[in-house]
């Protein structure tokens, strides 16, 4: 039995817009240790705006983060990468000239301290940090499941190993926190047991705090302990799945109109499924 | 107070020339998001065909008469500007459609080569004269305000006119028109353009024609003021920050960033200049260029890039 | 047969991470290597070294610091004739202000100047992008050609405006002979190729493919970008500046400040696109490929057996010239180097096809 921690992530009152487009209103939910939390929506709710407000990549114009007891309204993405936080893009954002092992070592690059000189000359101390921190990478290869590719360009690879490579990048930074935007968004139904295989495996064996977008009801449902709910950048609801399955609002919200009562939750599951 | 208006209006006049220049560069990366570092290659080789067509025309028709002259031959060569435009797009551009810029950059600097020395092997590379007829007296301006008057050159003036007029219509042209409308599309999203049916071959070759137009009036003006010669390719140097200072892809961008850079390099010329031991006109216009761009990193008229992950 | 890796199992990360983890290649480098130090020098002709080797060298070399920032790390320049100028004048002004100052530390003084220029303009590349960025680099090209024409103090006040290095020698070995200039300039490329290739396999190198490639998901790594664009920027202007005093202190001798205007920095451009973005050996090829091509171009009169004039040649060759960059990015947008890879990989396979 999994033991749930204390809350390492609130986020109060969080407003973003761009321009006059309002991302996000007053959104307000935390997350604790070891939990996964789901956040869940129709699209264009302002999910992965969440996320980037989280990560530093967008500043909120109002409202305020509170990370392991840091409060913050707007770091740095490299200050927040420091305290632990990684992600995954639901665009995948990986760093298409590279190889998949290059890309998982630049997960590393927090941890890599040589300067340019002995860089330069790759003999001694460089050398022995890239080969520790290789062996590193090796292991989420292993995990991951990626070895026969792991000198392939990513650009070459099929999609859902390039989400395998977006999160081993991730898993590289040794995260306490990790945010997936949409780890499964077009895949087929093995590649999706896959990863949630990895996900539950993070989160189980290292004990990694999980923030999860995700369309999938059922996996939603399946392996996530609470539920964060946004429609059009406003939070609908908040709570258990089973609690969310039965919200009025957030059947509304991805089915429209009136709430049906006694099939509802399989009408929910079917429709956004 | 006299030499500072002077200065100020050689300046503007200038300017406007520049940004002739500038709008061929402007044109061609709205409509294909190509930077078109063989714009000053087209204008040189523009004013190259016009130079001769002139020259050739009274010798092998017979022809007289000045205007007549130079009407056909801007004519004759604005066709071989068509013309170029038409080859430059069937054979370069149409394959190398989805490159990335740096890659379309240099092969436009390849065309540049290309243009520069077919245009001396097919016209030749003397010195030749554009005489359009432009003024080549000064006119003096308030000479009852300042002692001596203002020194205005007639010739200047007639030039900024006729690139201001140039400016004025294209700008109608993209705001007004509906191949204006189908270019700008086609510059925000090429495949977007063409699954509404714009044809996106024809839509470049018309932009390159015209600014092969913009080219062959810049060419004609700056020949007739300095002669047609190498040299004139290296013009579109002085309008690459003119470019970017209005921002890469703004019509009147391009208009205001000339003006700047005119003035601003008439003036740090006359007042900077010899404190620093002159010649400070070579590389003003960039350093100013690169200043602005440090507070504003899209050009004063450019779209901001956002980033969105 | 004779390219297989069959057999070359690596049992530990180092072995793998090697440069040229294929034997076929470690034994095909050695031989390189033993033509280019000790067979060539033997054989050359003076012309070929001094007209053909040793440019090519000293541009691999300048095409090489190039590729860092434009293959690597994506930041367009345009003014990479501006960092080879401050190298050869801050090597110049070493080597004539100072009396006895040894060779390497004059190159080396070079490479520091061209480094503090790279630098102050890799400031501006922090906020500025793209072809922006690119134009604003012009600004350095031609502040950089105007203060070596017009600052007295740049060309240690020579009266005509062009400077030239005397005699050179190595601690105490003359360097006048045309193959010991060839094997100089070799062994500070092959060095610096060194040099290049370990950082660039290092998380340097990654970071700054990283933000080539994307830099808002690199910031979320943790990639300081300005630390990464500036390392690039020093990285690459050092090694073009280094690149420039060899220019003028080996090949040219005497120069004036035209001899880094903006065509060298379009040619070091061309280099770096047509030899292949982002790879070391990219650098050579495109360098030989930009240093031979006019030299056959200016054979053309000769080869098609027409009269033609001077002029007309010249203009032919520009305009060949100009095709053939085209043609070329039409056909490998990618490079030599590109080209190279993929007939290693048909070589794999040989005599099979697939």
């Amino acid at each position: 039995m999994k033991k749930i921690g204390d809350v390492i992530l609130d986020v109060k009152n969080i407003s973003l817009a761009f321009g006059g487009v309002k991302a996000l209103t007053d959104i307000s939910f935390d997350v604790r240790e070891h939990e996964i939390r789901a956040i869940i929506g129709p699209n264009g709710a302002g999910k992965s705006s969440m996320l980037n407000c989280i990560n530093g990549v967008y500043q909120p114009q109002q409202g305020a983060i509170t990370l392991r007891g840091r409060t913050f309204k707007g770091m740095s993405p490299r200050q927040v990468a420091e305290m632990g936080v990684a992600r995954t893009f639901q665009n995948l954002a990986l760093f298409k000239g590279m190889s998949v092992l290059d890309n998982i070592m630049t997960g590393r690059n927090l941890r890599m301290r040589r300067g340019l000189f002995w860089q330069a000359l790759h003999v001694g101390p460089a050398r022995r940090e890239e080969t520790e921190q290789r062996a590193v990478v090796e292991r989420i290869i292993d995990f991951l499941e990626i070895q026969a590719c792991r000198k392939t360009p990513v650009g070459r690879l099929p999609y859902g190993l390039q989400k395998r490579v977006d999160l081993g990048r991730a898993l590289a930074m040794e995260p306490s926190l990790l945010l997936l935007d949409e780890p499964m968004a077009g895949m087929n139904v093995e590649e999706k047991q896959d990863m949630c295989r990895f996900i539950l495996d993070v989160n189980d064996e290292f004990g990694t705090t999980i923030v999860l977008i995700e369309h999938d009801m059922g996996v939603v449902m399946d392996i996530s302990d609470r539920v964060v709910v946004l429609d059009y950048g406003r939070k609908i609801g908040d709570g258990t799945p089973d609690e969310v399955r039965g919200n009025a609002d957030v059947i509304r919200a991805y089915l429209g109109g009136e709430a049906p009562a006694a099939g509802a939750p399989a009408a929910l599951h079917a429709e956004a499924a | 107070m006299g030499p500072f208006i002077e200065t100020l209006i050689g300046g503007l006049m200038a300017g406007m020339l520049y940004s002739l220049i500038a709008l061929g560069f402007v044109l061609i990366f709205k409509a294909s998001g190509v930077f078109n570092f063989a714009q000053g290659a087209m204008v040189l080789f523009a004013a190259l065909a016009m130079a001769r067509l002139a020259e050739w025309l009274p010798r092998f028709t017979g022809l007289d008469g000045k205007l007549l002259v130079n009407v056909i031959a801007f004519a004759g060569a604005l066709a071989v500007m068509v013309v170029v435009a038409w080859l430059v797009e069937r054979l370069a551009l149409s394959r190398l459609v989805n490159q990335e810029g740096i890659t379309l950059l240099m092969a436009t600097l390849g065309i540049a080569y290309l243009l520069e020395g077919a245009g001396q092997m097919l016209f030749g590379n003397d010195i030749y004269k554009i005489d359009i007829g432009l003024p080549k007296d000064p006119m003096f301006l308030f000479e009852k305000t300042f002692e001596g008057g203002i020194l205005v050159s007639k010739e200047d003036l007639y030039a900024a006119l006729i690139a201001a007029a140039l400016v004025a219509s294209l700008s109608l042209f993209f705001q007004k028109t509906a191949t204006g409308r189908a270019l700008r599309a086609v510059a925000d999203d090429h495949q977007a353009a063409q699954s509404i049916g714009i044809p996106l071959s024809r839509i470049w070759v018309i932009v390159w024609s015209v600014a092969g137009f913009v080219a062959l009036v810049a060419g004609m003006i700056w020949g007739s003021k300095l002669g047609v010669q190498f040299s004139l390719s290296l013009v579109a140097l002085k309008a690459l920050p003119v470019v970017i200072l209005g921002g890469l892809t703004s019509v009147p961008g391009a208009i205001v960033g000339g003006l700047l850079i005119g003035v601003g390099e008439k003036l740090s010329e006359a007042y900077l200049g010899p404190a620093l031991g002159g010649g400070i006109e070579y590389w003003f216009g960039y350093v100013l260029v690169l200043g602005v761009l440090l507070v504003r990193p899209q050009g004063l008229f450019g779209e901001k890039i956002i980033d969105r992950v | 047969m004779l390219y297989r890796e069959n057999g070359q199992f690596k049992t530990t990360y180092a072995a793998d991470s090697q440069i040229l983890p294929i034997r076929q290649d470690r034994i095909a480098m050695m031989l390189l290597l033993i033509a280019a130090f000790v067979v060539i020098p033997a054989v050359s002709s003076e012309y070929l070294l001094r007209a053909v080797l040793i440019p090519f060298l000293i541009l691999s070399l300048a095409a090489l610091g190039l590729n860092v920032l434009v293959g690597y790390c994506g930041q367009i320049s345009l003014g990479s004739g501006a960092f080879m100028a401050v190298g050869a004048y801050v090597a110049y002004n070493c080597q004539a202000r100072f009396e006895g100052m040894p060779l390497v530390v004059s190159l080396l003084a070079g490479g520091l100047g061209a480094t503090v220029l790279g630098v102050a303009f890799g400031i501006p590349s922090l906020r500025i992008k793209g072809l922006y960025l690119a134009v604003a680099t012009l600004a350095a090209q031609f502040f950089v050609d105007w203060a070596c024409l017009r600052l007295k103090w740049v060309t240690n006040d020579s009266t005509s405006g062009s400077v030239s290095v005397a005699h050179l020698d190595l601690f105490g070995l003359p360097v006048e002979s045309p193959q010991a200039r060839y094997l100089l300039c070799l062994a500070i490329v092959v060095l610096f190729a060194l040099i290049t290739k370990n950082i660039v396999r290092g998380h340097i190198g990654r970071s700054w493919m990283a933000m080539r490639d994307m830099d808002v998901a690199a910031a979320v790594i943790g990639i300081r970008p300005v630390q990464a664009k500036l390392s690039a920027f020093a990285v690459s202007s050092f090694i073009i500046g280094v690149a420039g005093a060899l220019w003028g202190f080996v090949h040219l001798g005497s120069w004036e400040p035209a001899a880094f205007g903006i065509n060298r920095s379009f040619d070091l451009l061309f280099m770096v696109i047509i030899g292949g973005l982002g790879s070391i050996s990219g650098a050579f090829f495109g360098a030989a490929f930009i240093v031979v091509l006019p030299l056959l171009l200016d054979k053309l009169p000769y080869w098609t057996g027409l009269p033609m004039d001077t002029a007309t040649a010249s203009h032919l060759a520009l305009m060949i010239f100009g095709a053939l960059i085209v043609f070329f990015l039409i056909k490998e947008p990618h490079g030599l180097a590109r080209l190279w890879a993929t007939a290693k990989e048909k070589l794999r396979l040989w005599p099979f096809p697939h």
